[in-house]
């Protein structure tokens, strides 16, 4: 397809590669990452990649570990490769998606591998809890004794006030997610539950749920990027990275300029549309940033897909759910497959790539041909997104 | 945690006298102090000190707390609209969470944060308490 930008290379996903997500007890966090990286690379034709591009958020507090670029690079079999680990928290796989399709957009590198691996169960007592923190503000946020769920207590509080949603609204985005979840392999928790479940299901931080959130989870997934020669050469031309775009916002709630406003969705949503030359109605699937209920929700209306105030009801009246007109988190999402939070986002573009080739088992949302897939760190501090499209 | 001595002396005067930046271009407020005002971008800034008074914008009850909070368990966090526009984010003390409303109107007060460390090193800042009836004139 010609577009805007015809001149500049375009980028193709030649290749993916994931490890289930859940708790991995006898793996370790570069364990992980080499069976996720060498599954993608096999999967995209064997070459060896000129560059990684490497997602990780917890890895300096729970695994003592920094420097992974290099690490896993060697330990995968690819030493001697450029490689650099990218942090913005929960977004920290997406953000290295960016980077590695800018490299190949900028005709820099032809064949890069992006990765994103998180290992949180190497950690005892309240760790990764206390890692998860340092998405939010140390000084204004996590110093007064505010965890990452309490923050999104203090937006599904407010939200409720304002709008007046019920349990119920919230229930139906955890429901969809897991009854999504039930058809992939690689999903930790692949049950449907209960409308009965979710309501009774133990309150973290009031009013949040254990329903209402995501599950810490280990985690690797991994992408084979290429321009369109290597690409083609390859025989693999059936994915495209259509837009990409990253925004941001203060990590302090209290900065914000709306609380329930995520401005950085709206600006990068734009962004990475204009840049695929595609309206919102194009759309046939969106991968959702659900770490939390109200998250899901917050993103569809700043995204422009509900009026604010509005987007509660999305669920209940089947738009977002399977089989509806937009279908979100049609793998499981954060709350099903699991949300190991640096790999997360790198998940999410490997399920939306098996979705564009038409390989997403009994996940397969029929004739998806355009994807949009958001990554958010912290409560909305970087939003990564990007448009993948079906050749 | 590790202990941070040198951090918990330099925020001392944030947290013990509830600072805020004031914007001379937009007039806009944000707690912290910060040199750059977040609505406008203009690096005329003045530090003002808060009154203190707000009424809760939100909030949530915590029972799985941070490391070095555990004394405090549960404890009521919120968001707190003060009266000079900004929001902040604190505990509420001196409440049974029950009690906690949207809207509950809220005076700052000094307290103990949290302890931390081989010594027991304790950090102290603000926390908001609900207003007494017949007390706000006093203040
Ligand atoms: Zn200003």
């Amino acid at each position: 397809m010609v577009t805007s930008r015809q001149d500049c290379r375009t980028v193709y996903v030649v290749g993916v590669g994931q490890v289930p997500v859940g708790e991995h007890w006898d793996k370790s966090l570069r364990d992980l990452a080499v069976a996720a990286l060498r599954a993608a690379v096999a999967d995209g034709g064997g070459e060896a990649p000129g560059a990684l591009m490497l997602g990780n958020m917890l890895g300096s507090t729970l695994s003592e570990q920094q420097h992974l670029g290099a690490l896993i690079a060697d330990w995968a079999g690819f030493r001697g490769i450029e490689a650099a680990s990218v942090e913005s928290a929960c977004s920290s796989g997406a953000a290295a998606l960016r980077q590695g399709y800018l490299a190949v957009k900028s005709g820099e590198h032809r064949l890069v591998a992006v990765l994103g691996a998180e290992k949180m169960t190497d950690s005892v007592n309240g760790l990764a809890t206390a890692g998860l923190a340092m998405a939010a503000d140390a000084e204004s946020e996590a110093a007064i004794g505010l965890s990452f769920p309490a923050i999104n207590a203090l937006l599904m509080r407010r939200y409720m006030h304002e709008y007046g949603p019920e349990r119920e609204d919230f229930a139906a985005f955890a429901m969809s997610s897991h009854a999504n979840a039930v058809g992939n392999p690689n999903a930790m928790f692949r049950k449907a539950v209960s409308q009965k479940a979710c309501l009774l299901a133990p309150t973290i931080a009031d009013p949040v749920t254990l329903m209402d959130s995501a599950p810490m989870a280990d985690g690797a997934a991994a992408l084979i990027l290429a321009d369109a020669e290597t690409a083609a050469r390859l025989g693999r031309t059936g994915v495209r990275i259509a837009g990409s775009a990253v925004a941001t916002d203060s990590l302090a709630l209290q900065d914000r300029n709306e609380l329930l406003y995520l401005e950085a969705v709206a600006a990068s949503t734009e962004r990475a549309l204009a840049a695929a030359n595609r309206s919102r109605e194009d759309v046939d699937f969106f991968e959702v940033h659900d770490a939390f209920t109200i998250m899901s929700i917050l993103s569809l209306e700043a995204a422009g897909y509900a009026p604010r105030g509005e987007g509660f009801r999305l669920a209940q009246e089947g738009v977002v759910v399977r089989g509806g007109r937009l279908p979100i988190c049609t793998m499981g999402g954060l709350k099903a497959r699991g949300h190991p939070v640096g790999a997360t986002g790198v998940y999410q573009a490997v399920e939306a790539a098996l979705q564009l080739r038409g390989a997403a088992g009994d996940c397969q949302v029929e004739g998806a041909r355009v994807g949009l897939i958001q990554n958010i760190g912290g409560s909305g501090a970087t939003v990564v997104t990007h448009v993948l499209e079906a050749e | 945690m590790a202990l941070q001595l040198p951090r918990d002396w330099r925020l001392q005067a944030q947290r013990y006298r509830l600072l805020g930046a004031k914007c001379r271009g937009c007039g806009r407020v944000v707690v912290p102090i910060r040199p750059v005002c977040p609505g406008c971008g203009s690096d005329d800034v003045e530090t003002i000190k808060l009154s203190g008074r707000g009424e809760v914008y939100s909030y949530t009850v915590m029972y799985k707390v941070p490391d070095s909070f555990e004394r405090s368990v549960p404890y009521v966090v919120a968001l707190v609209r003060l009266e000079e526009g900004a929001l902040i984010s604190a505990q509420i003390t001196d409440v049974e969470p029950e009690e906690v409303v949207v809207g509950l109107p809220v005076e700052v007060v000094f307290r103990q944060w949290r302890q931390y460390g081989a010594d027991g090193h304790i950090v102290y800042g603000y926390k908001f308490r609900p207003v007494m009836p017949g007390m706000a004139a006093t203040q």
